[in-house]
């Protein structure tokens, strides 16, 4: 499957197999209206197969949020078609307004103008809770 | 300015003073019965409440001071729409110091954001229920004689009661303490509240759906109401509220010197028979209440006697 180089934006690789639509949606890459590939199910030579996503603009990426969906993730910054550089990835403390909280005894649940607000209580599970609640989010 | 949202806000020193002055409050109470003179208390119960609100009220009159508030959401702007924000802002101008009770889980974490004057979380939804641990704390002080040691029996609904997660949180900072949780499997303890409290801490406990099985084996047991209010599913809850019933029968499997516990109110967990025996601390475990509040309300408007 051929899909045409990119010359200037990112290249988020290294996606875990069957994430990368997950992130796309909380990039908020579907608002965007430039070219972007998601590829998934890649061949991968380390992780068997993988998910890839490349963007064709110079946007803003929140890296907090490929960190949540996937530390292990990797991207490259493509400039004139050349990899100029690596963003690194951390698992973020804190997200914000990126999941909502799905508790409907949570506070969030009835005050709409509430920041939805998540911190990382166990960076090995990963597990991020609700800063009102402290549901997990799933 | 401190809040109180979770017990867990407290030190174990901290909580230590608290039982102090509370028992010195019990002890001398005229000492105290002008401490708070010309201070406010406003109690916001958006969700009903009998027992903590008027502890709350008793104990701020005792200290000489006044209160003022609503004791249901419908007598409040909430039915307008009125966001806790908003809410807290104006009775903040209002008031000393607030005591606030709210269906929703956190709500009292958004108040602390927008208050200028200290907030007590006087229940928040399943969730917390800081100064009923307190109290359940001052009761274990004062029938057991200690906070360590102790084998501690949390029975019926574990999985919404916000006060067995609040005194297993703050029981979990002792030495020598095993929880036995006894419940129907469908009212289990949250995982992550015996992650957090127990497994992680290495704390000794049992899981049992019998009370008859581990009953012999408890200094304190802690009854709880299984709750209507927390089931979205009315025949959920028919089908678990009566799943144990304390009974003189069961009572005659446990050691003599049990203390039994309950944050009430009750519905039938405890049997009515079961109060002439003198193991039966719940009612004074509400009297405690009072005071361990009034030892609270001094603490955080800073008054010292």
């Amino acid at each position: 499957m051929n899909v045409d180089s990119i010359k200037t934006g990112f290249v988020i690789d290294h996606i875990e197999a069957g994430v990368g639509m997950r992130l796309y949606h909380l990039l908020g890459l579907d608002g965007l209206d430039c070219p972007i590939a998601i590829i998934m199910n890649v061949p991968s030579r380390k992780m068997g197969k993988k998910d890839i996503i490349k963007i064709d603009a110079d946007i803003e990426i929140n890296l907090d949020v490929i960190g949540f969906v996937d530390p292990s993730a990797t991207v490259n910054v493509i400039r004139d078609g050349q990899l100029v550089g690596k963003k690194t990835i951390n698992m973020p403390d804190t997200l914000t307004n990126v999941i909502h909280c799905s508790n409907p005894r949570c506070i969030t649940s009835t005050e709409q103008e509430l920041p939805h607000i998540f911190k990382l209580t166990d960076g090995d599970k990963r597990v991020y809770r609700c800063l009102y609640c402290e549901a997990e989010q799933k | 300015m401190k809040n109180l949202i979770n017990i867990l806000d407290l030190s174990v020193e901290e909580i230590d003073r608290l039982i102090a002055v509370a028992d010195d409050i019990m002890l001398s109470p005229d000492r105290y019965n002008e401490a708070c003179r010309h201070k406010i208390l406003a109690t916001l119960f958006f969700e009903p409440s009998t027992r903590t609100r008027l502890s709350f009220e008793s104990a701020m009159l005792s200290l000489g001071g006044n209160v003022l508030g609503f004791s249901e959401a419908a007598s409040s702007s909430a039915v307008k729409g009125e966001s806790i924000a908003d809410t807290i802002e104006v009775v903040s101008g209002y008031a000393d110091i607030i005591a606030m009770r709210h269906p929703k889980e956190g709500a009292p974490i958004v108040a602390s954001d927008h208050t200028t004057v200290p907030i007590i979380n006087a229940g928040d939804g399943g969730h917390y229920h800081p100064t009923q641990t307190l109290t359940d704390l001052m009761t274990i002080h004062h029938e057991m004689g200690r906070f360590d040691n102790l084998t501690v029996g949390m029975c019926g609904d574990l999985k919404f009661g916000r006060t067995v997660h609040s005194l297993i949180g703050a029981l979990s900072r002792y030495t020598g303490i095993k929880f036995v949780l006894i419940s129907p499997e469908e009212l289990k303890l949250p995982s992550f509240v015996k992650q957090k409290y127990i497994k992680n801490k290495g704390i000794e406990y049992k899981q049992s759906t019998s009370l008859d099985e581990v009953i012999g084996d408890l200094d304190i047991l802690y009854m709880t109401r299984v709750q209507k209010e927390r089931f979205f599913n009315e025949e959920e809850y028919l089908r678990l509220k009566d799943s144990y019933i304390l009974t003189e029968d069961k009572l005659s499997m446990a050691k003599s010197n049990m203390c039994i516990m309950h944050p009430l109110p009750r519905v039938n967990e405890i049997s009515t028979a079961v109060d002439r025996d003198p193991r039966a601390c719940y009612f004074k475990q509400a009297h405690y209440g009072k005071f361990i509040r009034m030892a609270l309300i001094l603490k955080l408007l800073e008054v010292e006697i």
